[in-house]
């Protein structure tokens, strides 16, 4: 290993990133963007959920129901509609996901000790938002029913029994508002980070190959591993440069709580970036051309660590198959280290398995990339 | 950084093979050359050149045989050849987003050229390409013959013992080539050994021996001259006729004709006796409704030396074109 070598490579890949305005870019500009875009895009919160009403009694006690749906921020109410088929028509254009149908008898009913029925239709085509807006409207009307029932047995003086003789308290830790984007947010980094790793590093040494340029350096003493490091370094330097972004965003813009140590967020980094830009220098050596390499690197990298890293989708809720492959995709203990840094302000102790997991895959990718690279034309 | 020169062999090829599937590509090629020498390999394209410069830098590993460059097997210890070579590729393969001065800086990093030795050796570089005052202009705006200057210069910044320029004028205008071929002189007359290919011929002259490539084969090995005066066992003649297609068949089987072959406007005769054929051939012509408006005898060039030494390499193939 020569350092005039290494040094050499690394000041000649940093001019021509500098120089080549297409890579600047990747390094630099596709960080924020995606994680604007994700950042906004993937959160799984619902609210302003779109709801029509077709109140068929228009009582005092109708109106009450419906001003604890207006007043809620998880729906909005846009309309008020005659009758079934204009509801019906209403969600087949999507003008609302719910329609509310109070029946002309509610008030009445709703003395009686029978009990009163409000119709709910759903708009089903995203069943995960048609069951989460069904939960809330169902706490909506259940804490309606509460109140009414608490006046109806004040009236009858028997306010005393009224109170439930047992609630849940519930006490969020870690994301404590319940939002999902914090949950989420943490991941966008990790994803952010590997993608752009790979993609960067992909370029290298297929852009030797294409330009016609490998055969010379072939030709040169310089060994493999210096090749590879060289190579490595500047996109490493522009990796970190990235996570520091990544992290300012989260937290400066999207006010996600940092918790951990700068030295945890930079150790493990560093740590995820040589699994990175590994699996992108390897794609590289194979491939030996700039498209393909950067298409492969993108397959490889964003499928999996979209889907099976646990940055928006729980790993504990999927089939066991798809649970066990997660293990394979590096992005899913980066995604556990971040989350943790982040909200819990996770040290190396309570993070020593993913830590350990991700070392054990940056050891395996440095051999499998140091190997990669032969000094040959064919 | 200079050689340990064990004896006055640069280069030695024995029986060397490279084979790519089922097509080969190097056959069976052996030669030796000295220290200072100007080796020219000259061939048609695919003939095999690149092939054999690649094998001897160390890119490629011979199928078979054996080659010491420097002293040093190439399959063996293709790292420790590295450090004793220069080597230019047939395209040009700098780095065009790097100024003339990063890709001089660059090279001279990987060769170990630094601080005082590589200002030395960076300023004649400079100076031999013709690039003073263009230090920070991109390699990919120079133009051609610049372009090959710079390459030869980032080759020999390390003071490589045996260079290995293939194809190193190819698309150079000739006023940058004759200049080129100079700068290639004046290396090998300090004891740099230089292997060149070309497919020019008037480069060939050049070069203080040619080894003739056809179809992976060597077909001639010799200096120019000796080439020229002995490789053509009879003498040449130079015809002018009409019409030409009609003329190179009956050339071709008119007695006392070793071979014939259309030379631009011309036709190149090789006979047993110039006196005899000049006599006879006109008539044996006209019999087959050709006329002939000159013949002469001609000094044979590289390109006659090279046509009949093809078919002679590649008998089963017949009389080249």
């Amino acid at each position: 290993m020569s350092g005039a070598r290494l040094a050499a490579l690394a000041r000649k890949e940093m001019i021509q990133i500098w120089r080549d305005r297409r890579s600047l870019w990747i390094a630099l500009f596709m960080p924020i963007m995606q994680m604007g875009l994700i950042g906004y895009g993937a959160s799984l919160d619902i609210k302003h959920v779109p709801v029509c009403v077709s109140d068929r009694e228009g009582s005092q006690a109708s109106q009450d129901l419906l001003k604890r749906f207006q007043a809620s921020a998880y729906f909005e109410l846009v309309g008020n509609v005659a009758d079934d088929r204009a509801l019906t028509a209403a969600i087949d254009a999507g003008r609302c996901r719910i329609g509310l149908v109070v029946p002309p008898d509610f008030s009445e009913r709703l003395r009686d000790a029978g009990g009163a029925a409000l119709q709910a239709v759903v708009d089903g085509t995203d069943d995960n938002s048609a069951n989460v807006a069904i939960a809330y409207a169902r706490a909506v009307v259940s804490g309606y029913s509460a109140d009414v029932r608490l006046d109806f047995l004040r009236q009858r003086g028997l306010a005393g029994q009224a109170t439930a003789p047992l609630g849940v308290e519930p006490r969020v830790w870690f994301n404590e508002d319940l939002e999902s984007r914090a949950f989420i947010i943490p991941g966008v980094v990790a994803m952010v980070m590997a993608l752009i790793g790979a993609l960067l590093s992909s370029l290298t040494i297929a852009r030797e190959w294409e330009r016609g340029t490998m055969e010379l350096l072939i030709s040169t003493p310089v060994r493999p591993l210096e090749i590879m490091l060289g190579k490595l370094l500047p996109y490493f330097g522009i990796g970190l440069l990235d996570a520091v972004l990544c992290a300012a965003i989260a937290v400066g813009w999207f006010g996600i709580p940092f918790r951990g140590t700068l030295a945890m967020l930079f150790s493990t980094a560093a740590l995820f970036l040589i699994v990175v830009l590994g699996v992108g220098y390897i794609i590289s050596v194979l491939t030996r051309n700039q498209l393909g390499a950067s298409q492969i690197a993108l397959l490889v990298t964003l499928l999996p660590t979209t889907l099976l890293s646990g940055f928006a989708f729980p790993i504990d809720q999927m089939p066991a198959p798809i649970r066990l492959l997660t293990y394979l995709v590096y992005g899913r203990y980066y995604v556990t280290i971040l989350k943790a840094i982040f909200l819990k302000g996770a040290g190396p102790q309570a993070l020593a398995a993913p830590i350990l997991a991700l070392v054990a895959y940056a050891a395996a990718i440095g051999v499998l990339a140091a190997r990669a690279f032969r000094k040959r034309l064919v | 950084m200079s050689a340990a020169q064990p004896d006055r062999a640069a280069v030695v090829v024995d029986r060397l093979v490279k084979r790519f599937g089922t097509f080969t590509a190097v056959d069976g090629v052996t030669f030796g050359v000295d220290r200072g020498e100007i080796m020219g390999f000259l061939g048609p394209n695919g003939a095999g050149k690149s092939t054999l410069i690649r094998m001897l830098c160390g890119l490629l590993r011979p199928t078979s045989g054996r080659a010491l460059v420097a002293g040093l097997d190439v399959a063996r210890e293709p790292e420790a050849v590295r450090q004793h070579i220069g080597y230019m590729s047939q395209r040009f393969s700098l780095y065009g987003d790097l100024t003339v001065l990063e890709n001089l800086r660059f090279f001279g990093g990987l060769y170990g050229v630094e601080g005082r030795e590589f200002a030395a050796r960076s300023s004649w570089a400079l100076e031999m390409a013709g690039l003073r005052g263009r230090e920070s202009t991109l390699a990919s705006e120079l133009a051609s013959g610049w372009k090959q200057r710079l390459a030869l210069g980032c080759a020999v910044l390390h003071r490589p013992p045996i260079l290995f320029l293939d194809e190193p004028t190819s698309g150079v205008d000739p006023i940058a080539r004759r200049a080129f071929w100079e700068l290639i002189q004046q290396m090998a007359a300090t004891g740099v050994t230089v292997f060149v290919s070309t497919h020019y011929m008037d480069e060939a002259e050049y070069c203080h021996r040619l080894a003739l490539i056809h179809r992976g084969r060597l077909v001639g090995l010799g200096a120019p001259e000796v080439l020229r005066r002995h490789a053509l066992r009879g003498a040449l003649l130079e015809l002018e006729c009409e019409p030409v297609g009609p003329a190179l068949e009956a050339l071709q089987a008119a007695p006392g004709v070793l071979d014939a072959a259309v030379f631009g406007s011309t036709l190149h005769v090789l006979v047993g006796s110039a006196e005899s054929a000049c006599a006879e051939l006109p008539a044996q012509l006209a019999a087959r409704g050709v006329r002939c408006t000159r013949i002469r005898t001609i000094e044979p060039t590289l390109e006659d030396v090279f046509v009949q030494q093809l078919g002679a390499g590649a008998p089963q193939e017949g009389a080249p074109p």
